[in-house]
């Protein structure tokens, strides 16, 4: 299990490679990143910059990656997130999940990025042609993040 | 004990940390929020809608009517929006 918070980029094809590296019982790698986008709302933005609280966002990520160990048979996972200054194109986050069979892996990526985005404590400011301003929650991750709860 | 303010929070406020020493008639997170509204006015920006007002005990998410005695480190924060 890997977590890290860093300013700089990541190779999401070596972070993949390391996972999986010289094993034979993994069946299953999936990914995914969070990349950043050019535009948002009609609006054009120029740069993000990601802002965190050090000590508990490492906590609660890695609360997070144990929960999602003991949930799903899962025989890796890396998550990886970027704070500072980030630009259109460059990646902001990376989930890598392994198991056995597929199920395992999608639904353990899907539930840390939904957990990720509502209760690790990141915060995206954006500049842009309009100015700068924080970006707001959106209801739909709060939504998102909660069916993990239900059944 | 410490407070630390993240994002708008610590913007409007104009300081990411500082340490404080309320009454022992705040007892809750809710409590805290409205002693520190009234420091000042970029506290009262701060925490004029107390219930977008997220918060952190010792680095764990806390509600508001949660108990701050024996807290080390209290954070207030916006909404995240990582990821």
């Amino acid at each position: 299990m890997t977590v890290r918070i860093q300013e700089a980029d990541f190779d999401t094809a070596r972070e993949i490679a390391a996972l999986s590296k010289g094993r034979t019982d993994i069946g299953a790698v999936v990914s995914f990143s969070g990349i950043c986008r050019g535009s948002e709302g009609g609006g054009s933005i120029a740069s993000l910059t990601l802002e965190h609280y050090p000590e508990m966002a490492e906590a609660e990520i890695m609360r997070h990656a144990e929960t999602a160990m003991s949930r799903w048979p899962l025989l890796g996972l890396s998550v990886i997130h970027r704070v500072g200054r980030i630009h259109p194109g460059e990646n902001i986050v990376l989930v890598v999940t392994a198991s056995q069979h597929r199920q395992a892996a999608f639904q353990a990526a899907e539930f840390l990025m939904d957990y990720l985005k509502t209760s690790a404590p990141f915060w995206k400011r954006e500049e842009g042609t309009a100015g700068a301003a924080w970006v707001e929650a959106r209801s739909h991750d709060d939504a998102a993040a909660a069916r993990w709860t239900k059944s | 004990m410490k407070v630390k303010y993240f994002a708008w929070v610590r913007e409007r406020i104009g300081k990411s940390e500082e340490t404080i020493e309320p009454p022992a008639t705040v007892r809750t997170v809710d409590d805290l929020i409205g002693w520190l509204a009234q420091r000042g006015e970029t506290y009262a920006y701060a925490f004029e809608t107390p219930r977008v007002i997220r918060a952190a005990i010792d680095h764990a998410h806390v509600k508001p009517d949660t108990m701050i005695a024996g807290a080390r480190e209290i954070a207030f924060f916006p909404p995240m929006t990582g990821g």
